[in-house]
């Protein structure tokens, strides 16, 4: 065979599974490109119209227009809308596609049949939603130094920012979606009940300060506020202390080293019966 | 017998306590078709799946290739064509497509999958139905599209877990026919099965399962001789009278069993029992003269049915 011995291929899928997986993320994904690039333009647009424009003229007639933290709102919001948005990537990406390949079209088990392993599965897994985040923030972006909405060069960072809390955040949708045998509706509550709720309360849309100490935890908890809030920093110079940004990158790392490392353990105690 | 592709020794799989493969060995030769015949829940599914090195075993030896899956596992599995039990074809990808993306987990160079990937569409009789959606074949369809993709890296051993199992009997006849080519071309086919007619037809040699454990060994015609005789007279006395009517026929044939729905009488010559019938006095609603199959061999080790 003209593609070299059979160790020779099982040497280079132990080397580049990880890729062939992303491949076929790749390939799906194409099956609802439109979606995906209807909402990848769309929603930038809406949110920041809507915020930007409409809920920022309200907010800065009555506050001047270095409303919050020193900036208008629509330079507050923005980076938690991107946030947000690689949050929407990773809900969508690390649940039903996840629970298909496991359960409803189990084709995790025809991969792993192939040479392909549990872990190389996951990895693949995370590399097509990293890219499919990439391209989603990287747009939004764009759209974001259209509107003004971005002061400082150094925004640009705010696109690895939010792939971070992106998969940090995603990773552990992955896992706990892993050890999922049937959905009962757990996804649709973990929809409603967390991600909802993390979006709102995360210093998202009004700054944690605003919120009672008694419910200040939900920042502190979500990714999102830790990747908001060092955004901010970054966009337009918010003032902060070095070991809070510092710990604005660790935690949302910290997840994502977790996370995929459960679906890992996950994928192989559930592939290997 | 030339050196064994797959060699199994005391091979046991656990499930906390329960074993589900209980101290099964057996060898199985280059080129030949060897089957395992069981009922649902014998085990023969796990046996599968430790033999395509997605399961660890709990004790025992495996040898696949010359290989230990415990260590091996991609290079044993990048030599194997598997066909589970339920299709997993990607529903969400059309039917040549599922092809082009299964070679790819094998590392295959896309050209030579691409040609590769026609050939089988060909031999599994679906190229006009390339660009179809995968949900909209027919099962026995799905079927052969799954070994068309399990082929699609020239495995030397195909494994197929109850290949025909919810298909109509045309299609089976198709799928049985397209099996029968692999096995002239020399390669080495493993499957399970509940059918006894499809190991029959498949199968150069089999063991019969039940429980996790191996019953007999052996070709179908051998299994046939050593446990059943030539010929079987059923008779059906109605439900509720077979009991009975078991009690009444004692001395007829070499053994007879007693099932729920029929008494099956085992001789050498059926016709002569029948002809003695009357002479009991017992009038069968129906009755039929055959020959012993593999599903008499299997009734008389586990004292059970097949299909149940």
């Amino acid at each position: 065979m003209s593609a070299g011995t059979p160790t020779a291929r099982a040497s280079r899928v132990r080397r580049f599974g990880s890729w062939y997986v992303a491949e076929h993320r790749f390939r799906v994904m194409r099956s609802y490109a439109q979606t995906i690039t209807v909402t990848g333009i769309g929603n930038p647009l809406i949110y920041l119209y809507a915020l930007g424009v409409g809920l920022a003229t309200l907010v800065d007639q009555n506050l001047g227009p270095d409303a919050v933290n020193g900036v208008g709102y629509l330079q507050f919001v923005a980076p938690a809308l991107l946030g947000m948005a690689a949050i929407t990537v990773a809900s969508e990406e690390f649940t039903y596609p996840i629970m298909l390949g496991f359960k409803w079209n189990p084709t995790f088990y025809g991969m792993n049949a192939a040479p392909i392993s549990p872990a190389q599965i996951i990895n693949g897994v995370v590399i097509s939603v990293a890219a499919r985040m990439f391209a989603t923030c990287g747009l939004y972006y764009v759209f974001m130094l259209l509107f003004g909405a971005v002061v400082r060069p150094a925004g640009v960072l705010m696109i690895p920012v939010a792939l971070l809390v992106g998969l940090g955040f995603g990773a552990l949708l992955m896992a706990y979606t892993a050890t999922l045998t049937e959905d009962t509706g757990q996804l649709a509550m973990l929809m409603r009940f967390v991600i909802l709720p993390m979006t709102l309360f995360s210093g998202t849309f009004f700054p944690l300060s605003q919120l009672p100490i008694f419910l200040q935890w939900i920042g502190w908890l979500s990714p999102l506020w830790h990747g908001v809030e060092l955004s901010r920093v970054l966009s337009y110079g918010a003032v902060e202390p070095l070991w809070l940004s510092v710990v604005h990158v660790a935690y949302p790392a910290c997840l994502l080293a977790v996370g995929w490392w459960l679906a890992v353990r996950f994928a192989k105690r559930r592939l290997n019966k | 017998m030339p050196e064994p592709v797959i060699t199994a020794v005391n091979l046991v799989k656990k499930y906390k306590d329960f074993a589900a493969v209980d101290n099964v060995s057996f060898e199985i030769a280059p080129g030949e078709s060897f089957g395992f015949l069981g009922p649902n829940g014998a085990g023969k599914s796990t046996v599968m799946r430790m033999v395509g090195a997605v399961s660890t075993r709990t004790s025992g030896a495996l040898s696949v290739l010359g290989l230990d899956p415990d260590e091996y596992g991609p290079e044993i599995r990048s030599r194997l064509g598997v066909v589970p039990q339920a299709d997993n074809l990607d529903t969400e990808l059309r039917v040549r497509e599922n092809l082009l993306v299964y070679g790819r987990y094998f590392g295959l160079p896309r050209r030579q999958i691409a040609s590769r990937a026609d050939e089988l569409l060909e031999f599994a009789q679906l190229t006009e139905r390339a660009k179809a959606k995968v949900d909209d074949l027919s099962g026995g369809m799905k079927r052969r599209l799954t070994i068309a993709r399990a082929l699609i890296n020239e495995p030397r051993i195909l494994l197929l877990d109850e290949p025909t199992t919810g298909l109509d009997p045309q299609a089976r006849h198709i799928l049985w026919d397209r099996l029968f080519r692999l096995k002239e071309q020399g390669t080495t086919l493993v499957l399970t099965t509940h059918y006894m007619d499809e190991a029959e037809q498949l199968c150069d040699r089999l063991v019969v399962v039940d429980k996790g454990r191996i019953m007999a060994e052996g070709t179908p015609a051998s299994l046939i001789a050593s446990y059943s005789s030539r010929e079987v007279l059923e008779m059906r006395f109605g439900s509720g009278h077979n009991a009975d009517a078991g009690e009444r026929l004692v001395g007829f044939g070499d053994r007879i069993e007693v099932l729920p729905d029929r008494v099956l009488v085992y001789s050498s010559d059926g016709e002569a029992e029948l002809s003695r019938i009357p002479s009991t006095g017992l009038t069968p609603i129906t009755s039929l003269v055959r020959r012993s199959s593999l599903e008499d061999v299997f009734l008389r080790l586990t004292g059970r049915s097949l299909v149940e």
